[in-house]
This record gives C-alpha cells, structure tokens and sequence, in this order.
C-alpha cells in the first residue's frame, strides 16, 4: 500500500493532490484503526508536506466564510505571544517556507519570514530580482513546480491579477498570496480585521475609509470583509478616487459617502491610505488634491477616545507624523499583528 | 415537414433537409459563424455545413439556423453555444427523424473560449494556462466573470 502511494506521488502530479486530500479526510479520524505506526509516521509526513488545516492555499478574501475568519483571528491571538518572542515554539520545525517575490515588498515578505522563524521554520528566499531574471527564462507554472519540491509553502508575490490562484493549480504544496496586482492580498485585510478587533471593535463597527478608494486593493477587499461583521462604512475621498458604483452595488454592507468632520466624532475605526501620484494627470492637481487628505492632530479633535487610526503602511504624507504620538494611532501596532495572523495562516496550512 | 420547420417558416425555408447530424436552430441573428467558432468548426473541418442568416422567425423576428451533417455534437459542446445564442435550439437527426429536442443552457464554467480583456490578467501571459469564466445569467442576460481577474463580461461575442 505505501508503495503504490510513493509511486502515484511521484507521477500524478494534479491528481495526487487531490487523492492526498482524501487520505488527509479519511486519516484525521481513523489514522489508528487502520494502519500501522509507520505507515501512520508515512501519511502524516505526506499530509504535513500538502496542507492539513481548513484551507489548502489562501489566494484570496473572498473564499473565506465569516467563521473562516472568525477563526483565523482566534489563532492568531494565541500566537501573538510566541509573534512577540515572549515564548517559543517549534511548531514548524523542520519545514520551509519559500517566499517568491516578482515583484519588490520587503515588509510583507519580512512579516512572512518573522512569522515562519517564530513558529522554528526555516525561509528560503527568491528577491524581485531574481525573479525577473527567471521570469525571463521560465514561466510561473514551472518555477512554482521546482520550489514545491524544495518547500512545504510557498509565498507568491506578482504583478499579474490572478497569479496566485494559477500558481495554486499548478503548485503540490500550499500557497498563500501575497499580493497579485490590483487583484487579492488576504493577509493584509485578515491583519486589518485584527487589529480592529484587538484595538478598537470589529463586529458592528463604525468604519471610514479615507484616501484613494478607486484603486486601492486594500480597500477593496476590506470593504467585502467588513460587510460580513455588520459594520457601518463611511467612505471619504476625492472625487476622481471615488470607490466604484459597481463595487457598491456588489457589497452587501451599509456604505456611504461623507467628509471626516461629519463623521469623525462617532467612527471607532479611520483607515487611511494613500494617494497615489500615477493616478493623476499632473503634478499640481496631485499635490492640491492629495494635499487636502492629509490627516493632521486638528482633524483629530472631535474623535471619540478610543477612536483608531491605520493605515497599510508605509505612508507618504498622508498622516501627518505629529498624529503618531496620539492616542489614537495604531498603524505600527498593525504591521505587527501581520506577523500573528501569518502565523496562523501557515499553522493552519502546515498542520502545525 | 422539415426537423426545424414551423408552419409560418415553412414558406421561408432555405436550408435543405439533413440525413444524420445536428441541426442548431434560433441563433440569435447574425451569430451562426461565432456559433461555428464556438464548436470548433472552420477552415480545415470536414463536415458539410449549412448556414441560413436573418431568415424569418415566428418567435424571434428574425433569426439564424446551421445544420452540420454527419456530426454529433456532445451536450456540452453545443451548451456552450448559449454564450451568444441563448435561446438555440438543438435538434439532433438520425435517419431524417429528429431523435432528441432541446434547448441550450449556459454552462457553469467555460475554458479557452472567452478571451479576457484585462491586460493585467495572468491568463494573458505566455503562461501554460487556459482562459476560465464562470457564467451565470443576470436577468436574461448571459454574464461571464473571469475566474483569475474578476472581471465582468456582458457582451460575450465581442469576446469570443
Ligand atoms: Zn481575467
């Protein structure tokens, strides 16, 4: 039996997922019953190395139920004191995360590597400039294939939308995305709904968004989990970066437009992003428009005392640095909370 | 009476009787050779085929028939025809006697037939990787979603 296992896993490269996914099913409760220690010390390694946990890949938001992500922020919150070093943990050990970068975003990959070490696994790393180099030369399904044979999860960050859910079709070990154009970045929103829940309140909160709505993944794929924890929305933008009417009809959440100062004494939470220079036709009117979203300790006046501030980081000018001593900003403690909820995510994928 | 023909198309009827094969019936007009695209059928195939554009139609004003002979085309096949056609009809004929009558439903998820507009789309690099949409239908209309970008298709011949 574990021979004929070894051979269809070295020769059917889709299907064998797929068959991995029904011994995961089948072996998580009868594991004992049937087969023998060593075998069981086989199928375990086999299922540890293609993902035991809830999920397979995490590509992006929209797959997630609201208690997939209910759930997620729980783990996260029992990692958080191994994130902050207090403990340690070898839950990972022996395993090894590749992070594929195609393109530049040293913080994200950085929380990545954080999170993995954490849990006592190991990183290996393909920078944006290798990349190119391979891309050059090899396509994505191939590269995705060669890696999977060197790691149990693999990072991917790439300019084309839908990149990661390609990548996952063809890939034997987990994938989480990372980031794939204007497309998804799950981690980010899952650290986003984090930090609300731990800093300010998620279920029924009072959320505005302010600054570039139009093209801001982040945005995006905030606004779609938001609506599942009964939050009020208040957008503020400049008109050009208004969301877009067809991805307010698709939300189902209650939205609307606004300036700061009629909401700013009644939100819980003000996420901030920014302006993006490209989006403008000139210097001037980026620098008049972007100019009057910069949020400053004046606007900040009326807020409610326990009132948060985020923002994706890293920031231009868009959050004066004087709001950072305030009782209100979070913005550091939320790219911290990134290393948490990575963790649970690779727990998760791994069976750690 | 021909496999297709109604009393009030009768005296309009341009394309002759087939022996065995599929006849497509109320194309929307001006479809037929995006039909024949969609099936696979074009330079280089073997069946005989014949087209009939904007003829009369009782239900449908005007409306566009092909009959391709010798062929059996699968369910799924022809399906894929109510992308631009939905209310085609499909007669299959054996021996002269149509044999089975249906009508064609928008499959669920359709490969290598839309072409996704998006530049910044993954299924438009020179990756190993087939176009995917999902379809489903907005009131009468057949919308198709790309399963890699998100992007939203309403006038799927212009895509195809
Ligand atoms: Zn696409």
């Amino acid at each position: 039996m574990l021979l004929s296992f070894r051979i269809s896993l070295r020769n059917l490269k889709f299907f064998e997922v797929e068959i991995v996914f029904v011994i995961k099913i089948i072996c998580k409760n009868h594991l004992e019953k049937f087969i023998s220690l060593q075998s069981q010390k086989y199928l375990m390694s086999i299922l540890k190395k293609r993902g035991v946990g809830r999920f397979r890949h995490l590509i992006s938001i929209d797959e997630l139920t609201k208690e997939d992500i209910v759930y997620i922020l729980r783990l996260a919150e029992k990692f958080e004191p191994i994130a902050r070093g207090e403990k340690a943990s070898k839950a990972l050990e022996g395993m090894i995360l590749a992070n594929l970068f195609f393109e530049p975003s040293t913080r994200t990959r950085m929380s990545f590597e954080a999170a993995m070490k954490r849990l006592g696994g190991d990183v290996i790393n393909m920078t944006a400039q290798e990349a190119s180099s391979v891309a050059k030369g090899e396509t994505l399904a191939d590269t995705i294939r060669v890696v999977g044979n060197y790691a149990d999860v693999i990072v991917l960050r790439h300019p084309l939308i839908g990149a990661a859910k390609f990548a996952a079709e063809n890939s034997i070990v987990p994938v989480v995305n990372a980031g794939d154009g204007a497309g998804q970045h799950p981690t980010q929103t899952l650290l986003d709904l984090y930090t609300m829940e731990k800093e300010a309140k998620l279920e029924g909160s009072k959320v505005a968004l302010m600054g570039d709505l139009k093209y801001s993944r982040t945005v995006h794929s905030l606004i779609k989990a938001l609506a599942l924890f009964n939050t009020k929305i208040f957008l503020i933008s400049p008109a050009m970066l208004r969301l877009p009417e067809e991805f307010i009809e698709e939300v189902d959440a209650d939205i609307s437009e606004v300036e700061l100062e009629d909401v700013i004494d009644e939100i819980d939470v003000l996420y901030v992003t920014r302006i993006q220079k490209e989006r403008f036709p000139d210097e001037e009117e980026y620098r008049r428009v972007a100019g009057s979203y910069v949020l400053t300790p004046e606007l900040l006046k009326n807020a409610k005392e326990g009132m948060i501030i985020m923002h994706p980081l890293p920031r231009v000018n868009e959050i004066a640095t004087d709001v950072d001593g305030t009782r209100h900003a979070r913005y550091f403690e939320q790219a911290f909370y990134g290393v948490p909820i990575r963790m649970a995510i690779l727990s998760e994928l791994l069976g750690g | 009476m021909s496999e297709f023909e109604t009393k009030s198309d009768r005296k309009h009827l341009v394309v002759s009787k087939i022996k065995n094969g599929t006849v497509i019936d109320h194309i929307s007009p001006g479809m037929s050779p995006l039909v024949l695209k969609i099936l696979g059928i074009g330079p280089g195939s073997k069946e005989a085929v014949s087209m009939a554009m904007n003829v009369h139609s009782s239900k449908m004003g005007k409306k566009d028939i092909l009959k391709v002979e010798g062929k059996f085309i699968s369910d799924e096949e022809l399906n894929k025809i109510a992308l631009i056609a939905p209310e085609a009809t499909i007669n299959l004929v054996e021996d002269f006697e149509i044999t089975r009558k249906f009508r064609v439903e928008p499959p669920e998820v359709v490969e290598n037939i839309i072409k996704c507009p998006n530049q910044h789309c993954i299924s438009n690099s020179n990756e190993p990787i087939k176009s995917r949409f999902r379809i489903f239908t907005d009131g009468r209309k057949v919308v198709a979603k790309c399963d890699y970008c998100g992007k939203k298709l309403y006038n799927l011949q212009d895509y195809i």
